[in-house]
């Protein structure tokens, strides 16, 4: 017999309205409504959440980690795109 | 990349302190420590429902009652926070239960012990949940980075957890000799049991070494040993009761407790499966898995049906 755990999900919970989604784990479930109802009796015991998100695992796309250098490279030599980079006449003041 | 540049990377990760992460090269050995490790870990906080879950309809109280149900749910949700972090380094969940099932893999030899009175439901709050409690301090700046960030949430959950179990303790400690008595007799029972949860001395700990070495722990079995049997000797004498060891004694030198060794014999035996519950923790633990095969296969079935209904519509 195959002993079915369901499928993974990934589990983004929202602390406040108006915050980020924030990963805070997985779980196994067969579908979208167990995956709630799941996350909620897993990870919201203690009002951890106001709102959650469930995502099949297999449906994330996730950088490799020898990605590091080249991925991210291109932005690494855009030193124009911070506020340091320009120059304010000090008569200006904060802007 | 080759193969020593890789351990390079790992090597250079741990030197810094930092994480290591599902998706980064990691030694064999260091992949298999961790399913060992954690897995267990994880059998241990569902095998750990059964002795107290043996209480919750003869809790002497509606709040007793609500409070061990809620503690107990928790634990359930730290063998899930444990599985899917083990999940994360290739194992399936349906190899994890099975392994537990089949008597295979182990689970932490306290909850072979039987939870006599409700005395025991204090004194496994306070002192088994107590020192799981040092343990995972440790654990939640662990190396792998799942694991250790499960244990950020575990450690959030068990402060409740060992403080219902010192009320309690304190209600029975304050109240009628008979129930003072019956205090004394779980702790009598539960001190050495409890210390064993540290795992053997460091001179005869095998995995202790590369443990260290990965920074999957910090401290080693004794030293955990012996934070715990300072931290706790005040809390005995508060409730007025007496560690069953003649050796206790502050050793100033030291700034700490002396104490016996636990039975090392017992402890061995017990892992090995011949503890006072061994065989009924795993037959409870099998019921219950192949009682609920109809609630995953109809699970299974509705979501079949329901995405047949919605592909077709
Ligand atoms: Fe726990
Ligand atoms: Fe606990």
């Amino acid at each position: 017999m195959s002993d079915n755990q369901g499928p993974v999900w990934e589990i983004f919970l929202q602390k406040k309205a108006g915050q980020p989604f924030v990963h805070c784990g997985s779980l196994h479930a067969f579908d979208k409504e167990m995956a709630l109802q799941n996350a909620r009796d897993l990870y919201t015991r203690r009002g951890e959440g106001v709102s959650i998100w469930a995502v099949p695992s297999n449906a994330i796309v996730a950088s490799s980690p020898e990605d590091i250098g080249p991925f991210f490279e291109p932005s690494n030599d855009k030193v124009y795109r911070h506020p340091t980079f320009y120059q304010i006449p000090d008569a200006i003041g904060h802007m | 990349m080759e193969d020593n540049k890789f351990e390079e990377v790992f090597e250079g990760k741990l030197a810094k302190n930092e994480m290591v992460e599902p998706k980064d090269w990691m030694p064999d050995n260091y992949r298999k420590h961790l399913i060992r490790q954690i897995s267990q870990h994880a059998h241990s906080e569902i095998v750990g429902m059964l002795p107290e879950g043996n209480w919750i309809t003869r809790a002497p109280s509606l709040r007793a009652k609500v409070v061990l149900l809620a503690k107990v749910q928790d634990e359930g949700g730290h063998g899930l926070y444990l599985y899917t972090a083990a999940e994360t380094l290739g194992i399936s969940r349906d190899e994890l239960l099975n392994n537990l099932h089949t008597g295979k893999a182990k689970y932490s030899s306290i909850f072979n012990y039987p939870t006599l009175t409700w005395a025991d439901i204090g004194a496994v709050g306070w002192l088994v949940d107590g020192a799981a409690i040092m343990n995972q301090v440790m654990l939640q700046r662990t190396s792998y980075g799942p694991y250790a960030r499960a244990m950020v949430r575990i450690c959030k959950e068990e402060s409740f957890h060992q403080r219902q179990g010192f009320e309690i303790m304190t209600h029975l400690s304050f109240g009628t000799a008979d129930q003072k008595a019956m205090a004394q007799d779980a702790l009598n029972r539960w001190w050495f049991p409890t210390m064993m949860m540290f795992g053997p001395p460091d001179s005869e700990s095998p995995n202790s070494e590369n443990a260290i070495k990965w920074r999957i722990k910090r401290e080693t079995n004794d030293q955990l040993r012996q934070k715990f049997v300072n931290q706790t000797v005040p809390q005995v004498e508060y409730l007025g009761l007496t560690v069953p060891d003649a050796n206790l004694k502050w050793n100033e030198a030291k700034k700490g407790y002396d104490y016996s060794e636990p039975n090392w014999v017992e402890f061995k035996n017990v892992i090995s499966g011949n503890g006072p519950c061994n065989k009924q923790r795993l037959l409870a633990r099998n019921k219950a898995h192949n009682e609920g095969a109809w609630v995953r296969e109809a699970a299974q079935a509705f979501a079949r049906k329901r995405k047949e209904i919605y592909e077709a519509a």
